[in-house]
């Protein structure tokens, strides 16, 4: 059987999840025997123009470039698969969405911002079809390779649908609230092994919002230990911003229809 | 070549980060155009980074830039202590400086290995090589590696620190996965004499365009962790806060990214620019290499950054060994986190694998972000680079069109440039 072709491509981002397929080093050799890279610019000069079996991309949509790239890099993958939180949700980069497009271009450039493309940032299923999503700011490299393996061999991966509280219980660490930090645990999605509160942080919902987390209970709950209303708005949106204004604006047609 | 036009155009350059484009079109000899375009997004980092909280402010910088994340960690804590007054202990330098090393050599390997390498050896990645050079192969993900896991032993990883805060750090490093890590360091002292001996047979593209140079300085160190001054390679001094007497960016229109100049036109900053301002204070293993490797201070070779990055990966890992050997050898204490806001201006200025970086940061007396302005290594270097591209086509531009195009993706990928961070990252005034 011939080995799968696969590609890496980015697009708005900081091409840290195509840095993450990389950093599998122990395994990174098993890998290549098994699936054959064809495209990847960050890492090789080859490229193709045959259909790719399966191709990741990393990044958002924030360019009317992004839109042609990735409706043509579609047509050439069997399976797509954005990996990382800017390609799953949009990540820290929809936080512009909050501003018009041409005030966030003058922040940043001044009057020559004028001759940028810029438009509100979208994950890439919201443009076009995808297969499975690998969230995470940055993907996990572990949690890549059994994805990848599954869909390989055809099945259909997992991700968990509890909150990072439980993986971060499971660890026995101190409650991040305890430690006078404000914490996202309780709604967002785990998988990641509570990896940011083990190390002393706090979980910042990079990996996006479980299937129906409780936004109400844990605004007050943030709003108790000190945050303003804006404050908690500032939080939730870190890495939610789209799927937050996603979630309303779906809220808003069903009510209508 | 009577007629001859040449019209070379690179679509987004491989094996670096971030999106750039090559564009040459000459005829008879004579250039019409030639230039880097950077067509990476703009992702507007700064707008909406004012307003937040002093907390958000590291880990959302972070997010610039996959390859540096630590380094653009260390320029945000150094700003944000710089602010409100905080002077962090000496253990809390020394574990980051772990971290930060770490960083320095997966980048450098990352980059003279799977990045510029393949272009000595004549193929198009590092793919090839798993079969023609497996054991060259095998002893760079071993270097990757280590660097990695020294990030993971601090701050739980290498891309995006999990926890990298001003003050302290949150938590301590096991005691035996220190001492693990001191072990593989001392291995990996020969993985780096293998890498050092390969690196020695390779010949760099003749080239030279003298330049001025800038790096961070620090009086005790090889300055990397911390700029207590910028230096140049004329031997000026800038005080941190006064970076703008030096430093004036400026937006051009074929590029996402702004450049920047001196008073004295384009300049360098990178591994070859700290190591021939910083030379002195590099370590003496790191030295050695320098001269095995027939690098000197006065080189003025851009192509040469590659090789400079070789010696700084000996210089980290001997860094990295005396600063976990300094954390073995005592009881590391707690210390508690507790940071005061207050209002103010701080600017942190580091060494990215790639260049000078600084972050500047005003804060209101709640201590909420009312200014952001970061300076990026390439950045600095894309004026340079452009500079480069101008004195080097004439001299190359009776080879045939493969080989201008290889010299000049070359010339690029020499610079190490993160693309995505350059974008990113640019000025921004408060408007309120």
């Amino acid at each position: 059987m011939a080995k799968p072709r696969a590609a890496v491509f980015s697009m708005t981002s900081c091409e840290g999840c195509s840095l993450a397929i990389l950093e599998c080093e122990n395994e990174l050799l098993d890998v290549l025997e098994h699936v054959e890279f064809v495209e990847w610019r960050e890492a090789m000069s080859e490229k193709t123009t045959e259909p790719i079996d399966i191709v990741f991309v990393d990044g958002s949509v924030s360019t009317h470039h992004d839109i042609k790239y990735i409706k043509r890099i579609r047509e050439r993958a069997r399976m797509l698969v954005p990996i990382g939180a800017c390609a799953v949700n949009g990540s820290v980069n929809a936080l512009k969405n909050r501003y018009g497009m041409n005030e966030a271009k003058e922040i940043v450039y001044g009057e020559a911002g004028a001759q940028f493309d810029t438009i509100p940032v979208r994950p890439i299923r919201a443009v076009v079809p995808v297969e499975f999503e690998i969230p995470g700011c940055p993907m996990n490299s572990e949690e890549f390779l059994r994805i990848v393996r599954d869909l390989l061999l055809g099945k259909k991966p997992r991700l968990p649908n509890y909150p990072v509280c439980v993986e971060c219980k499971r660890k026995e660490n101190v409650c991040v609230f305890e430690k006078g930090m404000f914490c996202m645990g309780p709604v967002a999605r785990a998988g990641c092994g509570a990896d940011c509160p083990s190390y002393g942080g706090w979980c910042e919902a990079c990996r996006g919002f479980v299937d129906n987390p409780n936004e109400q209970a844990h605004w007050e709950v943030l709003q108790e230990r000190g945050l303003t209303p804006e404050e908690v708005m500032q939080r939730f949106d870190i890495f939610c911003a789209w799927e937050i204004e996603d979630r309303r604006a779906r809220a808003q047609q069903e009510k209508k229809e | 070549m009577a007629d001859r036009k040449i019209s070379i155009f690179v679509e987004e350059v491989c094996r670096v980060e971030g999106h750039g484009n090559i564009v040459l079109n000459a005829t008879d000899g004579k250039i019409e155009e030639l230039r880097l375009e950077i067509t990476e997004s703009p992702r507007l980092f700064e707008a909406f980074m004012l307003g937040r909280r002093w907390d958000e402010a590291t880990h959302i910088a972070c997010r610039i830039c996959g390859i540096c994340s630590i380094a653009h960690s260390t320029a945000s804590v150094l700003a944000i202590e710089d602010a409100f007054g905080i002077e962090p202990s000496e253990q809390t330098i020394a574990l980051r400086k772990i971290a930060y090393h770490g960083e320095m050599i997966q980048s450098h390997v990352l980059h003279f290995y799977y990045l510029a390498a393949p272009d000595f050896l004549g193929v198009p990645s590092v793919i090839p090589l798993i079969q023609s050079h497996p054991e060259e192969v095998k002893r760079a993900l071993r270097l990757k590696r280590l660097g990695n896991d020294l990030c993971k032993l601090i701050v739980g990883r290498h891309i995006h620190p999990c926890a990298y805060l001003p003050k302290c750090m949150p938590k301590l490093p096991d005691p035996a996965a220190m001492e693990a890590l001191h072990t593989r360091c001392l291995d990996a002292r020969r993985d780096l004499d293998a890498a050092v001996a390969l690196f020695s047979t390779l010949k760099l593209p003749d080239f030279d365009r003298p330049t001025e140079c800038l790096a961070s300085w620090d009086p005790d160190e090889y300055g990397m962790y911390r700029a207590v001054k910028i230096k140049s390679s004329n031997g000026d001094m800038t005080d941190t806060r006064e970076y703008k007497t030096k430093i004036r960016e400026f937006v051009v229109p074929h590029s996402h990214a702004k450049h920047a100049e001196t008073e004295n036109g384009a300049y360098m900053v990178g591994a070859l620019a700290r190591f021939k301002i910083n030379y002195d204070q590099l370590h003496p293993k790191a030295k050695e290499v320098a001269q095995a490797l027939g690098l000197t201070t006065d080189c003025t070779n851009p192509y040469a950054i590659t090789v400079a990055q070789v010696v700084e990966t000996v210089h980290s890992l001997e860094e990295t060994i005396k600063y976990l050997e300094w954390c073995l050898g005592r009881e590391l204490e707690w210390e508690d986190w507790d940071v005061k806001p207050r209002a103010g201006r701080g600017v942190g200025i580091t060494e990215a694998p790639r260049g000078l970086l600084i972050h500047d940061y005003t804060f209101d007396d709640g201590g909420k972000l009312t200014n952001v302005n970061c300076i990026i290594p390439t950045n600095q270097n894309l004026n340079n680079i452009e500079h480069d591209f101008h004195a080097l086509v004439p001299q190359i531009i009776e080879r045939p069109d493969d080989e201008i195009r290889l010299l000049l993706e070359m010339l690029v990928r020499a610079y190490d440039p993160c693309i995505s961070c350059a974008t990113h990252m640019l000025k921004v005034e408060i408007k309120r």
